[in-house]
């Protein structure tokens, strides 16, 4: 754990200390939150560099910045889960100490979080009032609902609070948990990346109705954001952040995307995606699905998907609203669930996901978020590049990457694996503090990074990915998307799925979208139009 | 304690500036390693002592004593090592799964039942050329145990039981069966007070090794040690079920067969326990009888921990423990303790080396990403 330097605990006497404050009593209305000079090391890297901003009463504001700029050190900072190494947070004017997310939520500030906190076999109601500062003893339910229907009245979105939270979709988590802050009386909130889990139409219907609140001066919002659609439709005002920094900053619609890409970017240039060279092959048909049938572990999510096609040479994208049969269909082709029924084929025989057939059909499943998924975290960045290649010694003399994948082998080649894991290290940019440095020590980008550079070195016939740019910032994300185009340039067929419909769109030579785990809707990418298959993911077909 | 232990070690080696990053960062594991683990056995004995003090006893007479009774004198370290013995296949039992990020402690019942079924097989075979009637006796006993502890992996792999409850319970099945045929069907009608199974031919016992009073086991036991190192950490097959243990998710995404991997190595882990009952029937006590169920099992799980499932430091650890239950009975008549004491000092040891898990990755000296955050940050300070 990361020390804590107590120095801004000392800020305040003591009786205005967080504890001492009665969480029911903020009055309503939005309040003004300051940073000044807010830095935070640790050990010897500052990861926060003396930030100063405000954000005025009713304001809606944007953070903007790349991965490790700052933005999460900075609001963990001003919600007191780290004390700042120096600095201090102003609250309508006044230097307060808050020592840890309580004392935050005491004087109303609140923060919605990328990942769901909330329990998923209890229903929206029981999460609302067991997140209460103080919960009685025994609770009075019929009490509870009644008081909670009261200030559901209030609340800009409607939602069933009777159904247990694992039953709702994203959009609807999402909404649960901002309706959660506002029930525990939050007047700034923190939104860290709220759109990443929600369908255009959600995003918009959230983040329209946070933005009315916060004009009608109900509500201060901060929001920790990668995309400038985003921060241009719904912020007020923007800060961007590089390297711990306070890069720039200033009212939305003074500045431009290229202003703000400078900001967040500094003098890097940003590679550019290649262009999609030559067409889909209509003969090779490289995966085929017909009335695949599968069921999740939970036993909650069937998948449906009666026909799938993919050719060489083209990206199938599979657009779609989280939890809705995209995880099971790579889980499947992963081998990670069996299919009850149907068929899947690739290269014309029947594949289920052996490391045997793999190989031999030469299929490439990359996991939506590489650490938890296609990492084995604890172990080291040279071994986690060999899983692909471990069991299989190159023959002398033939090329690395050859068709022929060498021979199998029962003893271990450490020292090959060392010198191919410096090789995919180098040519693919992975910063990384040696090749025995354990994994998870990676930032997501260069978890990434490694990951492709085990899974493409080698030709590829057939690619799945989910998620791939989840979470990561702008350079990784160019230079991810660039590979996954030069593997499908180079013949590979490729099925991209994504909750990122920009992603889908940049991408797909063909987009499908699932709803329910069926394919709903299927489009070419001439025809692609955003609208419409937001619809469709958004379940009106 | 445990924290303030290690950094003094790792001064050494930080302040070596003319040493090349990778050998330090490769040094630094290591003896982060060795220090955490030797930090939680200072600090079980510490506060062992301030028990033995409350009671009136002195911990200085108590260390002398396990000295004596386990070190001391060749008596005593031959009595060491033929305790060690069974040690070592019971923590491979533990440790080999371990690798699978399996926490199997159903060792005792392997070790009861490998017992077992020699003494079983040795019965009939009664007459037979000694080097077909050991072979028979452990091959019995390694399949026993492969099959008792393959079933928990079993359902593990496809069925989803977790193996710790599922082992432990078999543990228990596996001694009252083994009570159950000892007293009924494999009884040996002569043996009147304490019930036992027919005494195995003189032919089939196994001897002391070559200037030593220790039976084979030990031999064996190190060499298996030896090649469940060469297994886990130098075949494709070992490396396998790393990327299983460390994710099983990343595992069955590069089609690794899991559930193969998940019941061999428990299998594996049971056979070898099943070695430990075979060489107490054949080297020790000529038949089987309650004495199997000695605990054997339980200890080897402490020294696989203490050992961090590493096979190679399993023989140092085992010889360790196995002086601490040497010198158990000198401990009773010297201190007029119950012989229940070495099990809350084992206990206490094991609470420690738990603990101690948890603190592996905290301590920059020990921890080179770290350091490479350290000059990541200094770079950047000076474009």
């Amino acid at each position: 754990m990361v020390p804590f330097p107590q120095s801004v605990r000392n800020v305040v006497p003591r009786d205005e200390d967080a504890a001492a404050v009665v969480p029911e009593a903020p009055p309503p209305g939005a309040i003004a939150v300051e940073t000044i000079g807010m830095s935070k090391r640790f050990g010897t890297f500052a990861a926060l560099d003396d930030v100063s901003m405000k954000i005025e009463a009713g304001g809606f504001h944007a953070l903007l910045g790349e991965n490790g700029a700052g933005k999460s050190t900075l609001v963990k900072c001003i919600m007191g889960f780290y004390a700042p190494s120096a600095g201090s947070v102003l609250v309508d004017g006044r230097e307060v100490a808050i020592t840890n997310p309580k004392g935050a939520q005491a004087r109303g500030l609140g923060m919605v979080y990328q990942h769901f906190t909330l329990v998923p076999s209890l229903t929206g109601l029981e999460n609302l009032v067991i997140a209460r500062p103080r919960v009685p003893a025994v609770i009075d339910w019929r009490a509870e609902r009644a008081a909670l229907a009261a200030f559901m009245e209030r609340m800009p979105f409607r939602l069933n609070l009777e159904r247990p939270v694992a039953e709702l979709a994203a959009g609807e988590k999402q909404k649960l948990e901002i309706i959660k802050q506002l029930f525990l009386k939050a007047r700034f909130l923190i939104l860290d990346e709220p759109t990443s889990v929600l369908t255009p139409a959600e995003a918009e219907e959230v983040l329209g109705l946070l933005r009315a609140m916060a004009d009608r001066r109900e509500l201060t919002v901060l929001m920790i954001s990668h995309k400038f659609r985003e921060v241009e439709a719904f912020a007020r005002s923007v800060s961007v952040l590089r390297r711990g920094t306070l890069a720039g900053g200033g009212r939305v619609g003074e500045l431009s995307r290229d202003d703000m890409a400078a900001m967040m970017m500094g003098a890097r240039p940003v590679r550019a995606a290649p262009n999609r060279v030559g067409r889909p092959d209509p003969d090779r048909v490289v995966l085929r699905i017909a009335d695949l049938r599968a069921t999740d572990a939970s036993g909650l999510r069937h998948l449906a998907v009666d026909a799938l096609a993919v050719q060489a040479r083209e990206i199938v994208g599979v657009a779609g609203v989280s939890g809705n049969g995209q995880k099971e269909l790579a889980d499947v082709l992963g081998g990670q669930i069996r299919a009850a029924a149907g068929r899947v084929e690739v290269g014309g025989e029947a594949y289920d996901g052996r490391r045997a057939q793999s190989r031999a059909r030469r299929v490439r499943v990359i996991p939506e978020e590489p650490l938890r998924n296609a990492c084995a975290p604890r172990m080291s960045v040279a071994e986690n590049l060999a899983f692909r290649a471990f069991d299989r010694r190159a023959e002398r003399g033939a090329s690395e990457g050859g068709a022929v994948p060498g021979r199998p082998t029962v003893w271990l080649d450490t020292g090959a694996m060392r010198r191919r894991a410096r090789d995919l290290i180098a040519r693919f940019g992975v910063k990384t503090a040696s090749a025995e440095a354990p994994i998870a020590t990676l930032s997501g980008g260069n978890v990434q990074r490694a990951v492709l550079a085990r899974e493409l070195t080698d030709p590829v016939d057939l690619l799945v990915v989910a998620n791939p740019c989840f979470g990561l910032d702008f350079t990784a994300v160019a230079e991810i998307r660039a590979r996954i185009l030069a593997a499908r340039n180079a013949g590979a067929a490729v099925l991209l799925i994504s909750e990122d419909l920009d992603e889908i769109l940049e991408l797909s030579d063909r987009i499908v979208v699932m709803s329910d785990g069926r394919i709903v809707h299927a489009v070419s990418r001439a025809e692609a139009d955003a609208r419409s298959i937001g619809r469709h993911m958004a379940g009106h077909h | 304690m445990v924290a303030e232990t290690a950094p003094s070690d790792m001064v050494v080696a930080g302040s070596r500036p003319s040493a090349s990053l990778p050998l330090r960062a490769w040094g630094a594991r290591r003896a982060e390693a060795l220090a955490i683990p030797l930090g939680a056995l200072a600090l079980g004995f510490g506060l062992f002592s301030l028990f033995l003090l409350s009671l009136g006893k002195s911990p200085a007479a108590f260390l002398d004593l396990v000295y004596r009774g386990g070190f001391g004198s060749a008596f005593a370290l031959q009595n060491s090592l033929q305790r060690a013995a069974p040690l070592l296949f019971a923590a491979l039992c533990v440790a080999l799964p371990a690798r699978l990020g399996l926490v199997v402690i159903g060792g005792e019942g392997a070790i009861v039942l490998g017992g077992l079924a020699a003494a079983a097989v040795a019965a009939p075979l009664s007459g037979a050329a000694s080097g077909l009637g050991i072979a028979a006796m452990a091959l019995a006993a390694f399949l026993t145990g492969a099959l008792w502890l393959g079933a928990v992996g079993a359902l593990r792999a496809w069925r989803g039981v977790n193996e710790t409850i599922a082992s432990l319970l078999m543990s228990y099945i596996a001694i009252a069966l083994a009570n159950h045929l000892i007293e009924g069907l494999l009884r040996d009608p002569g043996s009147l007070n304490k019930p036992s199974t027919r005494t195995i031919d003189e032919a089939f016992r196994v001897g002391p090794m070559p200037g030593l009073e220790v039976h084979w086991g030990l031999g064996v036991g190190v060499v298996a040690c030896l090649l469940a190192w060469l297994l886990t950490e130098r075949t494709t097959l070992g490396f396998a079920a790393r990327i299983a243990g460390g994710n099983v998710r990343a595992a069955q995404i590069q089609g690794l067969p899991v559930g193969r991997l998940i019941a061999g190595f428990t299998a594996l882990g049971g056979a070898l326990a099943a070695l430990a009952g075979f060489f107490e029937v054949a080297a020790v006590h000529g038949n089987a009888n309650a004495s199997l169920i000695a605990g054997y099992g339980y200890t080897g799980i402490l020294v696989a921990f203490l050992a961090r499932q590493n096979p190679l430091a399993i023989p140092p650890v085992a010889f360790l423990l196995g002086g601490i239950e040497a010198s158990s009975g000198l401990i009773q008549r010297r201190l007029h303790l119950p012989d229940a004491t070495i099990l809350l000092l084992e206990g206490l040891l094991f609470l420690l080396v738990l603990v101690g898990e948890t603190l592996y990755g905290r301590f920059k000296p020990f921890s080179p990403h770290l350091w490479g955050e350290k000059r990541a940050a200094a770079s950047q300070t000076v474009p």
